[in-house]
């Protein structure tokens, strides 16, 4: 069996990637989806809030996936759900297993790997304490509590200020629990400031910032926790201890791309968002093999991983009519001062109609700077004023090519 | 002059709501800010989404939200009504479960299809 384009993943970014890839005039396509229904990680999250770039309307998570499972219905898109994906090849093999299936193989001509990220476990972050029973993910709490129907804890201390965290923070209280603190290691919260103010300060739950738990006590279950003041080292400072009889913690300590199927194949990773090296059109490092969405880097609107998506699905049908792309100028990206990371990580300049759009984090909380780009000779390619700058919030600029053609060498985004 | 977050969407604008100048709003970067800034202080609401039981589905839940933003401090009158709730598929997005709620034209409605 074969396809020309195969979506491995059937969330907000393998739905957008399909739709767009018909959209652009490819007729033999194939998600493959391991959950019971697609929509991915958006069938958890009942809250509002969804949509407002994309649809101009907020909207729950499910009501944002139905739109576009509706619009995957007019299409001819196969879908396989229950279907894992267990390795790809560099030849674009995709070995999958199901009970409706087996094992099979398909061949792709391209594919777009689509299959979001996972959260950092208490393993991740090493915190110390009794291995009792209670301690969940704030996502894995999420899936109990808004799809299988079963509460999860009655006095709960969440670890970590991400706004899957925050969110369950607000979820938890409404159903009743008790939410004693949101406790975040760091000096401010990795959440959206709305859901600070919605989320916790709504419900009167304290936000410990330069906090951390250092001690989880408890027989079979989560009975106590430990928690300290950090100085800026991130070091628990002695005689800060403070108390909390709570029976769960949740913790929101983060999310990593979800990379072994683009390991397996061989595609270079970059340790920086530890998510594929992608050009703009999110190609990864082996020709016609796609990226887009939290596998390549962590969003916080899923809007944006649904237009990056339709970029990267509409680009993995033009490959399977026209082959590899042919650029002979390739600008690398570089992160400067004050920035973490960019995507796309190059840009194929004879590639590029119109304008590029780069995204990436800060690494501090700064106000009235500029986010200024150069080129190897230190040359302003572009500059773009910003109020306010967060590393909570996944900051864009769009380069017309007309500047980036007056680059020489590479590009450095930093911020100044 | 009171200083808020706004949060109709994700950008978080830092409004300022001038009360003695009929609430006023700056800081916004949209006309929904405004909205938000004066509804705020005056009286602030919130969209409720939760979920209730679903009776012939794949799971044992629906999600459901409120279909206009609820007055703040009803948020829990309007959690309690949805313990008695049943939904039973087939179920579409949009359909009314529970209507006028807490005294208020407020509808419960389904967030989610299941067929």
């Amino acid at each position: 069996m074969s396809y020309d384009v195969i979506v491995i993943g059937g969330g907000p970014a393998g739905l957008a990637a399909a739709v767009a890839a018909w959209d652009d005039g490819c007729r033999s396509i194939c998600i493959v989806e391991r959950d019971r229904e697609l929509g991915g990680i958006l069938n958890q999250c009942i809250h509002n809030g969804f949509g407002l770039h994309h649809f101009k309307e907020e909207l729950t998570g499910p009501e944002y996936a139905e739109r576009f499972v509706d619009l995957l219905k007019q299409t001819g898109v196969d879908v396989k759900i229950d279907a894992m994906v267990l390795t790809i090849t560099p030849e674009k093999e995709v070995h999958i297993v199901s009970k409706a299936g087996g094992y099979e193989i398909l061949q792709a001509k391209s594919v777009v790997l689509a299959m979001g990220c996972r959260e950092r476990t208490r393993g991740a972050i090493a915190i110390p304490g009794a291995r009792c029973a209670g301690i969940y993910t704030a996502g894995a709490a999420q899936r109990y509590l808004n799809i299988e129907g079963y509460m999860v804890g009655k006095r709960v201390v969440i670890l970590g200020s991400g706004d899957i965290g925050l969110i369950m923070a607000r979820r938890m209280t409404l159903e009743g629990a008790k939410v004693l603190a949101c406790v975040e290691v760091l000096p401010y919260s990795g959440g959206l400031t709305r859901n600070i103010v919605q989320c916790l300060n709504d419900f009167d739950i304290p936000l410990y910032l330069s906090h951390t738990i250092t001690d989880i006590q408890g027989k079979g279950r989560v009975e106590r926790v430990v928690v300290s003041a950090v100085d800026e080292k991130r070091n628990p400072i002695p005689g800060t201890e403070m108390e909390f009889d709570c029976d769960t913690v949740l913790l929101s300590v983060g999310l990593i791309p979800e990379n072994e199927l683009s390991r397996s194949a061989g595609i270079e990773i970059d340790p920086r968002t530890q998510g594929p090296v992608v050009d703009e059109d999110f190609m990864t490092s082996i020709p016609g093999v796609f990226a887009c969405g939290n596998v390549v880097h962590v969003h916080d609107l899923v809007d944006f991983v649904t237009a990056e998506s339709q970029r990267a699905g509409k680009a993995a049908a033009a490959y399977c009519r026209s082959g590899s792309p042919t650029s002979e100028t390739v600008l690398s990206m570089k992160n400067g001062d004050g920035v973490g990371y960019t995507v796309p990580q190059h840009i194929r300049l004879d590639d590029v109609e119109g304008s590029v759009p780069v995204f990436f984090r800060v690494r501090a909380i700064s106000h009235d700077k500029k986010i200024v780009v150069r080129d190897d000779e230190g040359q302003i390619i572009a500059s773009f004023p910003r109020e306010h700058l967060a590393p909570g919030e996944m900051e864009n600029i769009k380069l017309p090519r007309v500047l980036l053609e007056r680059a020489h060498g590479g590009l450095t985004v930093s911020v100044e | 002059m009171k200083e808020l977050i706004c949060i109709t969407c994700p950008k978080g604008c830092h409004l300022k709501v001038d009360e003695a100048n009929d609430y006023a709003v700056s800081g916004n970067a949209c006309p929904r800010g405004a909205v938000y800034g004066r509804n705020e202080l005056l009286h602030p609401v919130r969209v409720v989404t939760s979920t209730v039981r679903l009776e012939g589905g794949p799971t044992p839940r629906l999600n459901v939200k409120t279909d206009k933003p609820l007055p703040k401090d009803k948020m829990f009158e309007c959690m309690a009504l949805l313990d008695d709730v049943t939904a039973t598929v087939p179920v579409h997005v949009g359909d009314v479960l529970l209507a006028n709620i807490c005294g208020t034209d407020v509808n419960i409605v389904a967030a989610k299809s299941v067929l």
